[in-house]
């Protein structure tokens, strides 16, 4: 797309044996170079220091909470702003759960829309489906949330959670009066947003598999779908995994919509019908009427906390594509 | 490099069996009614949208600020200029900063730095947007000692700085390196071949970056809770507390009131036209290649 611009059409003039006019009027000069590199070098330090500055203000704002708890603030389930009783365990239960049942829901779907896209469709409907699930990716945040408000919680609370209460009630995870919001409403909100991240990963891992991979496990005989099985997806797998983890890491800090449908409440429960709470969404609605200096330090150390867990996860993840990506060009993010 | 395949002996035999057979279409068969199952709530979202929000929008809608609770009528108009001017603000900030960084990673940084800047980008984009909504009230609004227009435009920038620097790099690189040659060699100083020969050739794949960046802080409301914090009435002061679209559909929809919610389906609506415009656009100035919503 960018090569096929005409530069600057350089108009050479034949009879003159002077030296050639300068296509561009500007000066040869060593200073106005370093001094472009020198800016150019500050954007990019830009880049490295807005990573300091995040975890210098989220370890300076947590010291607080840090020196009244210590590690124990993750192990402990009170949440007592009044009494300045701080613990963080239901959120990170929460925030853990949701993600795991957005991932079961999510990962079967995108490998198969992945598997579908670069394998099985047509080439004319490739462009258009490719570009129909990623449009999900650009949908924000906060519509998902008022979507699943007014649609997909009333539709959990009156067909899908009485009839998961009914056949699957003995297991445990679906107990309870359904209230339609609750763990299970953020779970599947998660899912339907993690979903184009997982499946455009998959697709440009697949894609990276040598055509004669395919083609020599045809030439054997095999089905599409053993080829799939066997050529692709096996080779692939720890891109696909890579993928996997990056929609884990998309899921662990996303906010708006889990708080909308979640329930807010501080609680460890074993039914995916009831209320949770998620890292994320605490920060989201109390740190702004945080009142007291303990209590504003003990949201920011779950920010650090979940700071510190996306960039595990997201460079666990970039490392497990670049294993399946690297040697092939890389492909164009536009 | 890719391994060798091992089930050899299962394809041997030479008619392939009702049961290879079946598991084929099956497994085609479960391959589309996934893109079917992804599809829905897609169609799902966009149909309520449109159906919800439609009825909702009118001139008042655009024209007006929020009324107060119980009375009809009122709109969003101070929100969505809101929106406008703290993406403004952020684009001010966020644009060439990120420009610049790309054109340091692709033109200077085939080194260990460079590395170093390029993996702090994408970690960068990985940080959730209420961790940088945390931080920017840190910088700004305790030092400002309130809630302002700042302090949500410094933390979209953030969020805006690694897409834009990670694709301006990408599409650099895209530029051949006979152009940079052609133009040395006409006695262009190296400055001046970058930003009038390889960056002007790489524009339109620049802009596609400044414009996927935009669209997706444009719906961002985690880091704007405690930054831009939301206003009920107008406001153009870089200092003062802001409406913005995204903040205003969060309130009406987690509120009790009727009326509100029609709002914040128009609002979304709004909010979504704008947001698949930009990114269709991107898809035509591109012209090829597929939007990733993951980088």
């Amino acid at each position: 797309m960018t090569g096929s611009q005409p530069i600057a059409k350089p108009e050479l003039v034949p009879n003159s044996g002077l030296q050639p006019e300068p296509l561009l009027n500007a000066g040869n000069s060593a200073v106005a170079d370093n001094i472009f590199h020198l800016a150019m070098l500050a954007c990019g330090l830009c880049v490295l220091a807005l990573v300091a500055v995040i975890l210098y203000e989220l370890v300076k704002g947590s010291e607080l909470s840090w020196h009244a708890f210590g590690l124990k603030f993750f192990f402990q389930s009170e949440w007592d702003p009044v009494n300045e009783q701080f613990g963080a365990l239901p959120f990170v239960y929460g925030t853990l759960v949701s993600s795991l049942l957005a991932l079961v829901i999510a990962v079967p779907l995108a490998i198969g829309v992945a598997v579908f896209i670069t394998e099985m469709c047509p080439r004319r409907l490739k462009g258009p489906l490719a570009f129909t699930t990623e449009l999900l990716a650009a949908i924000p945040s906060v519509i998902y949330g008022l979507w699943a408000i007014f649609v997909l919680v009333p539709l959990l609370r009156l067909y899908v959670e009485p009839f998961c209460a009914r056949y699957l009630g003995w297991t445990g995870l679906f107990e309870g009066p359904p209230y339609g919001i609750g763990m299970l409403a953020a779970g599947i909100i998660l899912a339907i947003m993690v979903v184009p991240i997982i499946s455009s990963i998959t697709r440009e891992v697949m894609t990276a598999v040598p055509q004669q991979q395919r083609e020599a496990v045809l030439a054997l005989g095999a089905t599409r779908w053993e080829m799939i099985r066997t050529g692709v997806l096996r080779n692939a797998r720890a891109g696909i995994m890579g993928g996997i983890i990056l929609g884990l890491g998309r899921a662990l800090g996303e906010t708006m919509a889990v708080t909308m449908v979640i329930g807010n409440r501080p609680e460890i429960a074993r039914s995916l019908f009831a209320p949770g709470y998620t890292m994320a969404s605490v920060i989201a609605n109390e740190f702004s009427e945080a009142t007291g200096d303990t209590y504003l330090s003990a949201l920011i150390e779950i920010g650090l906390a979940l700071f510190i867990v996306t960039i595990i996860v997201n460079i666990l993840a970039q490392f497990l594509v670049w294993t399946v990506t690297r040697g092939t060009p890389a492909r164009s993010h536009a | 490099m890719p391994e060798t395949v091992t089930a050899t002996s299962d394809f041997a035999a030479a008619p392939i069996s009702l049961w290879r057979r079946a598991m084929n279409s099956w497994a085609t068969l479960a391959a589309a009614a996934s893109v079917v199952l992804v599809l829905v709530p897609l169609g799902a979202v966009f149909g309520y949208l449109v159906y919800k929000g439609i009825g909702s929008i009118n001139w008042a809608f655009l024209t007006q600020i929020p009324k107060p609770v119980g009375e009809p009528g009122g709109g969003m108009a101070n929100a969505i200029a809101g929106s406008a001017f703290i993406l403004l603000i952020a684009s001010v900030m966020g644009v060439p900063i990120g420009i610049g960084a790309g054109i340091y990673l692709a033109e200077y940084g085939r080194n260990r730095f460079g590395d170093l800047v390029r993996f702090t980008a994408d970690v960068l984009n990985g940080v959730p947007s209420i961790v940088i909504g945390i931080v920017a009230y840190g910088i700004v609004v305790l030092t400002q000692k309130h809630f302002s227009a700042l302090a949500g435009g410094v933390a979209l920038a953030i969020m805006m700085i690694p897409t834009i620097t990670r694709t301006t790099e990408e599409m650099l690189l895209l530029v051949p390196n006979a152009v940079r040659e052609a133009a040395y060699g006409l006695g262009v100083s190296r400055w001046r071949t970058t930003l009038s020969i390889t960056l002007r050739t790489a524009t339109s794949g620049v802009i596609t970056g400044v414009m996927l960046a935009f669209a997706r802080v444009a719906g961002e409301t985690a880091p704007l809770l405690f930054t831009a914090f939301g206003n009920q009435y107008w406001n153009w002061k870089m200092n003062q507390p802001t409406a913005a679209l995204s903040l205003q559909i969060f309130t009406y929809a987690i509120s009790p009131f009727d009326e509100w919610h029609r709002q914040a389906w128009a609002g979304a609506l709004i909010l979504i036209v704008l947001i698949v415009a930009a990114v269709s656009a991107v898809r035509i100035v591109a012209g090829r290649g597929m939007m990733t919503g993951a980088n």
